[in-house]
This record gives structure tokens, C-alpha cells and sequence, in this order.
């Protein structure tokens, strides 16, 4: 019914919360890598809120295909009151409930995935910097 | 179905990007990011209707199906439409300037 309203509401804090990061982050440190076990090139690893974004182009991309959804099955519509379960108390109630169930569930879920992304890319990211160790610097 | 489609859109999309990226500049990222993201939700979605009817969600009626199917398919083009107006803002190439500003 609404529950796109969640993740939506999730997308525009962490969005918030990129502009500010972006502008308080400082220049990346320059650190040896290998990337094949075999060389090792420079390089410099992406900022946080390089990976928030990744967060953000979830929970907007879903949220505006979902809308879209949406209004497809006509339960948001392009005037006032914009959701059509606000027209009575009773549908009210069970988009309410739609929203605090599958909607915060939707918004875990997401943020999970990323989390599980966030810990790979360290993991990754660690591996790459002990393998460039192990190896001759490069020329 | 539109669970399915989008599922597959988004793993067709991230097939592209890893052959193309890192050089690419065609913000292929970008749509794998959306089409996974609507894939997590709609995941979620199907949990709970699977909850709420049982096995019945494994067999819908095939008007039901092709419904849904229109509506994944009109899905994956508004995802395309979505990134292709980001790709055309952030012009990462340059070509929609250059052709602004002639030399």
C-alpha cells in the first residue's frame, strides 16, 4: 500500500548523511596493492561515503521502482490525498501495519545487503594490501 | 513475475558492469544498484504474501502471471529510463557537452 514510504524515508537520511561525510573527508591515503597476487600497482581506496552511496542507489532505485508499482495498482495516485488507503480509517490502519512490517523489513533487508557488501569489500580490500606485502614493490 | 524479472534485469545488469567496468563510464552501477534494490524489496513483498496465502503463491493464475510480468517488464523500462536520464546529467564522456558547445 505504502510500504516504499520506509525505505524512501531511509534514503533521504543516508543522502543527508553523504553530503556531510563527503565534505568532512579527507584526501585518501596512497597504499601498495595486487589485484592478481602477481604485481603490485598503486592506488588509493575508495572513501565511506563512496559506499554509502551504494546505499543510497538501493533505497532510492528500489523505492522509485516500488512507487511505481504502486501506481500501477492504483494505490498512489498523482493528487491529493496521494494514497489512496487514506481515504478511510480501516485501509489506513492496514497500510500502517503494511509499513511497519514489510516496509521496515524492506529497509532491514536492504541495509543488511549492504552491510554484507561493506564487510566483502574490507575483506577484499585487507586481502589485496597483505598480498601487495608480500611482494617487491612496484617500479 | 515482477520479483523474477527484476531479479533477472539485475543480474544481467551486474554481468555488464563486471565485463566493462573498471573503465567503463557508462554508470552501469547505478542500474545494478536500483534493480537490486527493488529485487531485495520485492523479495520481501513475496515473503509475506507467501506467509499470509501458503503454497497458493507458487501457483498463480496465468492472467495474474502475464499481469505481473507486464508490470516487470514496464519496471526494467523505467529503470532504463531512470539511468539513462542520470547518464545523460553526469555526461561522464562529455558528449552531451561537447555537442552544446561546438568548436
Amino acid at each position: 500500500m505504502a510500504c516504499f514510504i520506509v525505505p524512501a524515508t531511509e534514503a533521504v537520511i543516508t543522502t543527508v548523511a553523504t553530503k556531510a561525510l563527503q565534505k568532512k573527508e579527507s584526501q585518501p591515503e596512497k597504499v601498495q596493492v595486487s589485484f592478481d597476487g602477481i604485481t603490485t600497482t598503486e592506488a588509493v581506496k575508495i572513501p565511506f561515503s563512496k559506499k554509502l552511496k551504494w546505499l543510497n542507489n538501493l533505497l532510492w532505485g528500489g523505492s522509485a521502482l516500488l512507487a511505481f508499482e504502486h501506481v500501477w495498482h492504483g494505490e498512489v495516485t498523482p493528487f491529493f490525498p496521494f494514497l489512496t488507503a487514506t481515504a478511510n480509517p480501516v485501509d489506513a490502519a492496514e497500510m500502517l501495519q503494511e509499513m511497519a512490517t514489510a516496509g521496515v523489513g524492506m529497509t532491514v533487508l536492504v541495509t543488511a545487503v549492504w552491510g554484507a557488501m561493506l564487510a566483502v569489500s574490507h575483506m577484499m580490500e585487507k586481502h589485496a594490501v597483505k598480498s601487495a606485502a608480500t611482494l617487491p614493490p612496484a617500479k | 513475475m515482477t520479483l523474477l524479472t527484476t531479479i533477472f534485469a539485475a543480474i544481467i545488469c551486474t554481468v555488464l558492469w563486471y565485463i566493462n567496468a573498471p573503465e567503463s563510464q557508462m554508470n552501469t552501477g547505478i542500474l545494478c544498484l536500483m534493480y537490486w534494490g527493488a529485487s531485495i524489496m520485492w523479495f520481501v513483498d513475496a515473503v509475506f504474501e507467501y506467509v499470509e496465502i501458503g503454497s497458493e503463491y507458487f501457483t498463480p493464475a496465468p492472467i495474474d502471471m502475464l499481469n505481473d510480468f507486464y508490470l516487470g517488464l514496464s519496471v526494467v523500462a523505467l529503470g532504463l529510463i531512470i539511468w539513462l536520464v542520470v547518464l545523460l546529467i553526469k555526461d561522464p564522456k562529455g558528449v552531451v557537452k561537447a555537442v552544446l558547445f561546438k568548436k
